[in-house]
């Protein structure tokens, strides 16, 4: 859908040959740290900016040099970017009027929006007068309203409390049950990306790093950069030997392919087993000091040294800093990442 | 913390404000034809001044004069406004054109006066509009009134959300549309408060009118000063408390308007 994209501003190479292809009715997730052109790309698709070279398709039609008013892509914007001059109706009337439908498929089509995300109280209300997630329904109506052939979400939920992000995450995601729209949503919240479901492509520097499932890119990142981007933790360098890997836990055996000499392994904190007592005679045991022990209730995490590298364990078990502990780390989690080391 | 000592100061302030307009009112409203004793209340010289040919035709001089320039000031003043926050300018062009749009705020009447005279003597040859007269002067207001009309709205214009207006965009909206559907209501509020303060200021004006005036085109102002070679009047009074009140609930007004939205 996406081919080959190149954007600069100025000196700053924003999108570096970005390719990205997402099929219709998919729920799709751009991935990435802040500034790493997600939105840049989604402005891209929207038609408010033009790529300096490449081509964006869309259901087949070549709609690159399409500006944003003819093409059938709308958006949700961060700041919501409601009309504040205008009610919830007519906000979500705008683009069935720009386009000169008649009144009475507007009223219909607006109406049934209104009721589908539970705006008909507040049809008459301005947007200073309703909340932040009465805002990203009426957003999100005046977009979808169009019916357009995607709809792009540009960190949608930055805007609101923690506490109602779960619930609006999981109404968009039902909304989208619904219809068979695309949606294309951009974010910097890993938790999110995973949520959504669909596929989700991590973004860098201008760049796509990697694409899949979620479960695919959570379980089996690709680099360095995602797994500290998704996991945040427990990434060892080590030099190989044979197939056993160097590392400062000890040597450690991985299932993966290894082609470097001395790179990055790195496995989930949640993946490492605690192991009590010395019960398990085998490979890829490794005994660490505990530096820390926070008990979170569903969980207890550890950073252990030497790493430090981190667990999150059981709650029935529990160490007291200065102790040492067993760790078994399962070769089949324990992830080779791509790049040699310096 | 005591709060007195700052009220008193506070008030005393405003009385020092008022207190030359105050006076004016009162005596607006003195029986005595001359002197500044007491003689008792009276609306005689309200009445008087509406049976003066010359204060009517200054008072219509003046209302046409603040009315016919305030309306091309605030046509020209949007357009400029739009244009300087809108196009992309490169940032040391923006400054060059800010200088010179903010100068004639910051220019001395008197020197705006003078100027005006001569170019208007040199450009007297092209056109017999620049003829001492209400054409000359409508031209020499609107050329002040510009810049406060391009500040007010450019005012408003930077603190409207980028993103709605490409939110029109990405909702079908042509440019035509969105300017006359997104933009310009948003910005009616400043345009308004802008072609208000224009008006007023037009209204007050009387040095450069002064300048450039002919003997047809006496505003109230003018009237005013010359009635003061004859002495102070409770004519006179009258005529500037009636002023004073007018600019006092235009400013008001401007006040709501731009408080509003």
């Amino acid at each position: 859908m996406v081919a080959q994209i190149n954007k600069s501003f100025g000196n700053h190479h924003v999108l570096r040959d970005v390719s990205l292809a997402v099929s219709k009715g998919e729920f799709f997730t751009l991935l990435g740290p802040s500034g790493c052109g997600k939105t840049t790309l989604l402005r891209l698709i929207a038609g408010l900016e033009l790529p300096d070279s490449g081509s964006i398709f869309l259901g087949g039609q070549d709609v690159t040099t399409v500006p944003a008013n003819k093409r059938q892509v709308n958006t949700v914007f961060q700041s919501y970017a409601l009309f504040p001059h205008l009610n919830v109706l007519e906000n979500i009337a705008f683009g069935l009027k720009a386009r000169k439908v008649d009144p009475v498929t507007i009223k219909h089509k607006v109406d049934r929006m209104l009721e589908t995300l539970r705006l008909s109280d507040l049809s008459k209300r301005f947007p200073s007068q309703i909340s932040g997630g009465q805002k990203q329904r009426v957003a999100l109506a005046r977009a979808l309203v169009n019916e357009p052939n995607v709809l792009l979400l540009d960190e949608p939920m930055s805007a609101l409390d923690p506490h109602l992000r779960t619930q609006v995450q999981a109404e968009l995601l039902e909304l989208h049950r619904q219809i068979d729209t695309t949606f294309i949503m951009v974010t910097h919240d890993q938790g999110e990306a995973m949520f959504m479901g669909g596929h989700l492509a991590v973004m860098r520097d201008g760049q796509m790093v990697q694409m899949g499932t979620p479960r695919e890119v959570y379980s089996r990142p690709k680099n360095k950069f995602v797994a500290e981007f998704l996991w945040g933790a427990n990434i060892l360098l080590a030099t190989r030997d044979g197939d056993r890997m160097m590392t400062t836990l000890g040597p450690l055996k991985t299932d993966d392919q290894v082609s470097w000499s001395q790179g990055h392994l790195a496995i989930r904190p949640e993946l490492i087993v605690l192991e009590d007592e010395l019960a398990r005679p085998k490979d890829n045991l490794v005994r660490a000091k505990v530096i820390q022990a926070i008990y979170r209730g569903a969980s207890v995490e550890l950073l252990l040294d030497p790493g430090p590298v981190k667990v999150v364990t059981s709650p029935r078990f529990n160490p007291q800093p200065g102790e040492t502990v067993s760790l078994f780390i399962p070769s089949a989690d324990l992830v080779a990442l791509e790049g040699q080391a310096a | 913390m005591r709060t007195w000592p700052q009220a008193v100061v506070a008030y005393l302030s405003l009385v020092l404000l008022y207190l030359p307009a105050l006076a004016v009112a009162i005596f607006s409203v003195n029986k005595a034809r001359f002197g500044l004793n007491w003689k008792g209340f009276s609306w005689m010289w309200y009445q008087k001044l509406l049976e003066n040919e010359a204060i009517i035709e200054a008072t219509l001089n003046s209302l046409i004069l603040a009315v016919v320039s305030t309306i091309i000031a605030t046509v020209i003043g949007t357009a400029l406004a739009l244009g300087l926050e809108r196009a992309p300018w490169p940032k040391s062009c923006l400054r060059l054109f800010d200088a010179i749009v903010n100068i004639p705020v910051a220019v001395p009447d008197i020197i705006m006066a003078v100027a005006l005279v001569l170019a208007f003597s040199l450009l007297r040859n092209l056109s017999g509009i620049f003829d001492m007269g209400l054409g000359a002067m409508i031209i020499g207001h609107v050329t002040f009134q510009i810049s406060f009309v391009t500040m007010v709205v450019r005012g408003r214009l930077a603190s409207l959300n980028p993103q709605t207006r490409e939110a029109a965009w990405d909702l079908f909206a042509s440019r035509f549309y969105n300017f006359r559907r997104v933009t310009l209501p948003l910005i009616t509020p400043g345009i308004l408060a802008g072609a208000m303060l224009a008006f007023t200021l037009s209204l007050d004006d009387f040095i450069i009118s002064f300048f450039i005036h002919g003997p047809e085109s006496v505003t109230l102002p003018i009237y005013i000063f010359a009635s003061l070679k004859r002495g102070l009047t409770p004519e006179t009074n009258a005529l500037s408390t009636v002023m004073l009140l007018a600019t006092v609930l235009l400013a008001l007004l401007a006040e709501r308007i731009t408080r509003k939205l």
